[in-house]
């Protein structure tokens, strides 16, 4: 029976259901500002999350950088919205497109020479794009007296409610999953796996490789346009090789080539970054690094393949439904 | 016009000269077999027809057009489809997405079918999951579908890596030791799943061999193989009696 209904439909269901709970408890305070903000913070968490998942975790592409798309698209974003805020919606849509289109854009600038490549140059490469950034955003100011440049930038709408959150994480779960249980993330999967058998199968390894790069990288694009209009303050720190570290640590604990893990572990992760801040004090900052490197390594000899080892929540995977073959794949 | 034309094909790896001078022409409709002791080069011939290694020299013809310089994919998308002496499947991904991967080329809806689950996007998927089942079916491993392909038994895991060469639509299958690590039973019903495929498929098959009863039982005409070059090539029982092919594998005790 219940395979019968549409699982789309009841996520989205379970989804609006959940929103209304959230958004109760915030109204009434059950939770206050400060536990909100975390709470927005784990939704960003998941959009970045889910494109270093595509990259690292279904394609097996290591990336070292995703902090730094994630920077792209906040300033760039963040800028569009400082010109053009008066329009309001539509300018925090068109900004957060920005920041999309500039992180994709760069994602496939450095794509396309690295993932000719085999094994791990794309590590290296965006390690070193990651400096790179860091470095022009410090001295961005120099070129645009706006984007703040070490001193950081400030005066972006904050346009980014509970509602633009909670949906556009929901879409973007929709999407990526709609990607992965497709010929395009099987393609992926297969490269992960075995390049050269992938290669041989007839699926063309350097195309896969990019699009699951650019398609990680725009929503890093995302996850940062969100960011931008959620704290007022944003500095080049904020996206630095720390941060790109978290991505990495949410999408291994949770499970290489799993959603479900990188979603459910985006949220644990936020909101353990602040149990961290209450239990370390505010010196907490400086024994991140510590604590990260202690997870990550207990992950590996522990249970390498990360809490939810490449599985899925029922609901997230759809009906395998066969039909009546025409001519066209014969040939 | 033949199937596959190979001519004058060389390539060197470093100071070695692993294939020299091999010729090879297939019909339509054919099982060839290409035997040869351990590294004789007949892996590497495989590499060179599928694109993997670029050749030194020589020339590939596969139905009339030179594929030298084409790679793997474009290889594969021509019609050519092939199996690994060492088992190379995509070992975390279930089954059945092991062989619908290679619907790949021919899913037939783009990036935004997929994004947004179209009705084109359910129809081809519906269509590729047919296609893929019968396959599945026809290897008799249809009930391992959601399986990882890493927890099956070998021999499970070599029928998965046929049923994925198939889905490719080949023309021409490349086969790399099928039988290795089979006992006779096994081997027996494998010389009769390669005889119903190529039947089924309209398939033109070059096979690698070790296993004499295989080859022997099998193949309509044999090419054998030494230090990179052809040493003999005819019917099984010719082959077997030429005398260069008794030193160089007979020889050796290779005898099933
Ligand atoms: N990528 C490579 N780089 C260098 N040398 C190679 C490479 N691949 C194969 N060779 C060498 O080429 C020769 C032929 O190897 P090949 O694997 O084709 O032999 P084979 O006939 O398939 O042997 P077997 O029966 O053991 O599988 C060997 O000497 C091998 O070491
Ligand atoms: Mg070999």
């Amino acid at each position: 029976m219940l395979q019968k209904v549409n699982k789309m439909l009841l996520m989205v269901i379970g989804a609006i259901v959940l929103y209304v709970l959230l958004k109760i408890m915030i109204t009434i305070g059950v939770i206050n500002p400060y536990w909100q903000r975390v709470l927005f913070y784990s939704l960003i968490v998941i959009v970045g999350a889910l494109g270093l998942g595509i990259i690292y975790g279904f394609t097996g592409q290591f990336s070292l950088g995703h902090a730094a798309f994630v920077g792209l698209g906040a300033y760039s974003a963040g800028y569009f919205s400082k010109t053009f805020g008066q329009y309001g919606v539509l300018s925090f849509i068109g900004a957060l497109l920005v920041g999309m289109v500039f992180a994709g854009l760069m994602g496939f600038l450095i794509g396309v020479p690295v993932l000719r490549l085999k094994s791990d140059y794309l590590g290296i490469a965006t390690l070193g794009f990651g400096f790179i950034v860091k470095v022009a955003l410090d001295n961005a100011d120099k070129l645009i007296p706006d984007l703040g440049g070490a001193r950081g930038m400030m005066g972006t709408p904050q346009l980014a409610s509970l509602e633009w959150l909670f949906f556009i994480a929901l879409i973007v779960i929709i999407l990526t999953r709609n990607f992965i249980f497709s010929t395009y993330g099987r393609a992926c999967t297969s490269v992960r796996e075995d390049e050269t058998a992938a290669d041989m199968v007839g699926v063309n390894t350097f195309k896969t490789k990019l699009m699951a790069f650019i398609f990680g990288c725009t929503l890093a694009g995302l996850g940062g346009g969100l960011y931008a209009h959620t704290y007022p303050y944003i500095c080049p720190g904020d996206f630095y090789f720390l941060q790109s570290f978290d991505y990495l640590i949410v999408v291994v604990l949770g499970g290489l080539g799993s959603m479900t893990g990188t979603v459910v572990t985006a949220i644990g992760w936020a909101f353990l970054l602040e149990g961290l801040r209450f239990v370390l004090g505010p010196q907490f900052v400086d024994f991140r690094g510590v604590i990260y490197a202690l997870i990550l390594i207990i992950t590996i000899l522990v249970r390498r393949q990360g809490i939810f080892g490449g599985k899925e929540f029922g609901f997230l995977v759809p009906q395998v439904r066969r039909g009546k073959p025409d001519v066209a794949l014969r040939g | 016009m033949s199937l596959l034309e190979v001519k004058g094909l060389g390539i060197n790896f470093g100071g070695l000269r692993a294939v020299n001078r091999f010729d090879l022409t297939i019909e339509p409709g054919e099982i060839v077999g290409l035997i040869g002791p351990n590294g004789a080069g007949k892996t590497t011939v495989f590499n060179m027809i599928s694109g993997y290694f670029p050749p030194t020299d020589g020339t590939i013809i596969f139905k009339g057009r030179s594929i030298v310089g084409l790679k793997p994919y474009q290889v594969a998308r021509l019609g050519i489809a092939r199996t690994f002496q060492n088992i190379r499947l995509f070992r975390d991904n279930s089954v059945l997405d092991n062989v619908r991967v290679a619907f790949h080329p021919r899913a037939g809806y783009g990036l935004i079918d997929a994004f947004l689950r179209t009705p084109r996007f359910r129809a081809r998927e519906a269509e590729i999951n047919e296609r893929a089942f019968e396959l599945l079916e026809t290897l008799n491993i249809a009930d391992k579908a959601n399986t990882a392909v890493k927890n099956l038994p070998y021999g499970d895991q070599r029928r998965v890596e046929i049923a994925r060469a198939l889905a490719v639509g080949p023309e021409l299958l490349l086969l790399d030791e099928p039988a290795a690590g089979m006992n006779p039973a096994e081997v027996q019903q494998l010389v009769e799943l390669i005889r119903f495929i190529k039947q089924k498929f309209n398939l033109t098959v070059l096979l690698i061999e070790h296993q004499m009863g295989l080859v022997m039982n099998i193949c309509e005409r044999l090419v054998v193989m030494d230090f990179g070059e052809i040493i003999a090539r005819g019917l099984p029982h010719e082959v077997r009696q030429n005398p260069k092919v008794l030193e160089a594998y007979l020889g050796k005790g290779a005898v099933a």
